[in-house]
């Protein structure tokens, strides 16, 4: 059932698996390259160079301060959602609900800025993070509970919140927490008070967008990589996700870790959501009526960016940056061939899709070295029952 | 109130309540199909949003209503295909390369809509055909048989696969696959060619249900789907797997739906509360898993790919 990494592998084996090892290393990347060539051929098929194509996003995402800069506040909602995601996903808890959870998060987070503007900011912004974390944790621990008590889909359940959540948003910023100043056609603007300057994230460097949340997106990345390798719960995580059956034998609370691992999740997306608020230019929560409105699809960017990283936490920070860099330079590519930013959603999508694809094939070619260590090179007719059984 | 009870407001909620319903019928009938046979397909929306962005196009070039509603099935057809490849032949996590195939739908139809069409085209309406006889009965003809030929088809579609599923040699096949493929292996049946041909036909509903949703708009939108296809693989749970049981959450959202507009239009709601009501279907949904959870049991085999030999 999963295709997470299954088998811990010794080293020192033979050329199967060097083999292996180069396969499953390359294999993600490959599928990268071959999004990003679908996404040229669309290009050309509008006439657009796609080398311009490319040349500008890669200039608009990483070239220079403003570029890196703005490249490193896109990642932080992707790098927190997708470590959230390595939580959720290492438990077998396929989490769809990160765009509803960050939407709850970025509410909370709102109304208790609005609600105590007071406050100085060393108390006020950690408070409004920690709302954030709450509002996205019930927004993940009601369909965990669903699934782990009752056994209800996770995937169908976390959807429709992420439709629940995005109408309640719309709801509460046209209607109770809507601001009474900025007009636009047809009423007012979808969107809140201008926060209390306390609530507002420090930025690090003058001129720049970039704020506290880059560091503490960080910090958080580096302690879901302890809590899930150094930690017992984040064995009980593993494990659980490896095989319910095994870890309710082996005396673990299954219903309590599966229902925990999607709170954490949500959680992390709940502070995402908060600093999509507190770390904006408007500073404000704003949303425009759309599904992605306040998001920015960042929910579903985060499942792409922790697949991409193989559910490696430490990891998930590079690719989080990677394609932060894709949506940031998106941007500069319409403006430079006319080609919409949209590509991208749909690059992302290949990825994902192209991902979950190779993953049988690297999982194949690692049950087949493991077969040629365990049985020694003279077992020649081991790699090939491996292939035979694997391939029908 | 008073003014919602009357036999003109209440027929007309009614008939929209119908048309609204057939994108749903169509893609959750389709994904019947395929989670009969062991396999889910969480990319239902992005198709939908390629099989509605292809019968726009063929509509707006050419102008032939049936063309475009072609169109909306090819490319559910080829999205099929690649689907099924990447289902039953690469064995992908299914929960996650659907929504892969979702946003792929998302980006490369809003690519395409802002490259095709810097300034819209609306589409005519299909026109309705009045069934003969029957849509002279009063209230009833105006609400039943007086809808176009894809509400027809949609509705046509139930009898026909609850008798392929359960009466056919194909349809027991398909459960076989769907609850124990080992068994069926066993037995000779090609677990693979079943399930391909499963997910090539909801696959190719789906796009249909795109078509569809397309005509009953007129324009298309920026994710015009509104999750819509989302909501369609709910319904199979709703459902509970059985085409009967599909078509009556579609129709109780179809007429959630239309009911929120006639109440919207007559004042009943206020406009400030409808992004509440609009919660309501998915709210809806959230409960009725639960239900559903407690009482019916998915086939065996759902969501798991086939290694013979494991």
């Amino acid at each position: 059932m999963s295709w997470l990494k299954l088998v811990q592998w010794p080293r020192g084996f033979g050329i199967a698996g060097r083999r292996s090892l180069l396969f499953s290393w390359f294999a993600l990347p490959a599928a990268a390259i071959v999004a990003l060539l679908l996404g040229a051929a669309l290009m050309l098929a509008f006439g657009t160079n796609p080398l311009t194509g490319y040349h500008a996003l890669v200039t608009g995402a990483f070239s220079g301060t403003y570029a890196l800069t703005s490249t490193a506040v896109k990642a932080v909602p992707l790098l927190l959602v997708g470590v959230g995601i390595c939580i959720a996903f290492r438990a077998n808890m396929l989490n769809i609900g990160g765009e509803g959870q960050i939407v709850m998060g970025g509410l909370a987070g709102t109304a208790t800025a609005l609600a105590l503007p007071g406050l100085p900011a060393f108390v006020l912004v950690p408070l409004v993070l920690l709302a954030g974390a709450a509002g996205g944790a019930v927004w993940g621990a009601i369909p965990g509970a669903f699934k782990a008590y009752l056994n209800v889909n996770e995937i169908l359940t976390t959807i429709m919140l992420n439709l629940v959540a995005v109408q309640f948003m719309n709801y509460l910023l046209s209607g109770p927490m809507v601001a009474h100043s900025g007009y636009a056609v047809g009423g007012l603007i979808p969107q809140t008070r201008l926060l209390s300057k306390n609530a507002w994230l420090p930025t690090l460097i003058a001129g720049t967008q970039l704020h506290l949340g880059v560091l503490i997106a960080l910090l958080l990345a580096l302690a879901v990589y302890v809590l899930l390798w150094r930690t017992s719960l984040g064995f009980r995580i593993r494990s659980v996700g490896l095989s319910r059956e095994a870890s309710s034998y082996a005396g673990m609370s299954v219903k309590r870790t599966m229902t925990l691992a999607m709170t954490l999740a949500g959680a992390l997306s709940g502070v995402a959501g908060a600093m999509l608020v507190i770390g904006s230019i408007s500073h404000r929560m704003v949303t425009d009526g759309t599904l992605t409105g306040f998001t920015g699809n960042a929910g579903f960017n985060g499942i792409v960016v922790a697949l991409f990283a193989d559910l490696q936490p430490l990891w998930t920070i590079v690719t989080a940056f990677l394609f932060a860099g894709l949506l940031v330079g998106g941007t500069s590519m319409q403006v430079v061939t006319g080609v919409p930013a949209d590509l991208v959603t749909a690059i992302n999508g290949m990825v994902v899709v192209l991902v979950v694809s190779v993953e049988y094939l690297r999982r194949r070619t690692r049950a087949r070295a493991l077969v040629a260590v365990t049985a020694g090179p003279q077992a020649r007719g081991a790699p090939a029952a491996a292939k035979k059984g694997a391939a029908a | 109130m008073s003014h919602f009870f009357t036999a003109a407001v209440l027929t007309a909620t009614v008939a929209a309540g119908i048309q609204l319903a057939t994108p749903f019928l169509l893609a959750a009938l389709g994904e019947t199909m395929g989670q009969r046979s062991g396999v889910v397909n969480l990319g239902v929306d992005g198709i939908m949003l390629l099989g509605a962005f292809g019968a726009y196009y063929v509509a707006a070039k050419t102008g032939n209503l049936v063309l475009a509603t072609a169109a909306g099935l090819g490319v559910g057809l080829v999205m099929g295909v690649i689907t099924a490849f990447v289902s039953v032949t690469l064995k992908a996590e299914q929960g996650i390369s659907g929504i892969g195939v979702f946003l792929f739908g998302l980006g490369l139809t809003n690519v395409l809509l802002l490259r095709i069409f810097p300034s819209p085209i609306t589409i005519r309406a299909l026109p309705a055909v009045p069934i003969p006889l029957l849509h002279r009965i009063p209230d009833v003809g105006s609400m039943f048989f007086t809808q176009n030929w894809l509400v027809y088809l949609a509705f046509l579609l139930v009898p026909v696969l609850t008798f392929v599923l359960n009466r056919t040699t194909y349809g027991m096949k398909i459960r076989a696959v769907g609850e124990n493929p080992a068994a069926a292996d066993t037995v000779g049946v090609s677990v693979a060619k079943i399930r391909y041909s499963t997910v090539i036909t909801g696959c190719a509903l789906a796009g249909l249900a795109g078509a569809t949703l397309l005509l009953l708009i007129g324009i298309f939108q920026e994710d015009i789907t509104n999750s819509e296809g989302f909501i369609a693989v709910a319904l199979v749970y709703f459902g509970a797997w059985r085409p009967l049981g599909v078509m009556a959450g579609s129709l109780l959202y179809g007429m959630v739906g239309s009911i929120v507009v006639t109440w919207k239009t007559l004042g009943i709601i206020p406009a400030s509360a409808s992004d509440i009501a609009a919660m309501a279907p998915a709210v809806l949904t959230v409960l009725a898993l639960l239900s559903v959870a407690r009482r019916f049991r998915q086939p065996a085999a759902l969501g798991k790919p086939y290694e013979r030999g494991v």
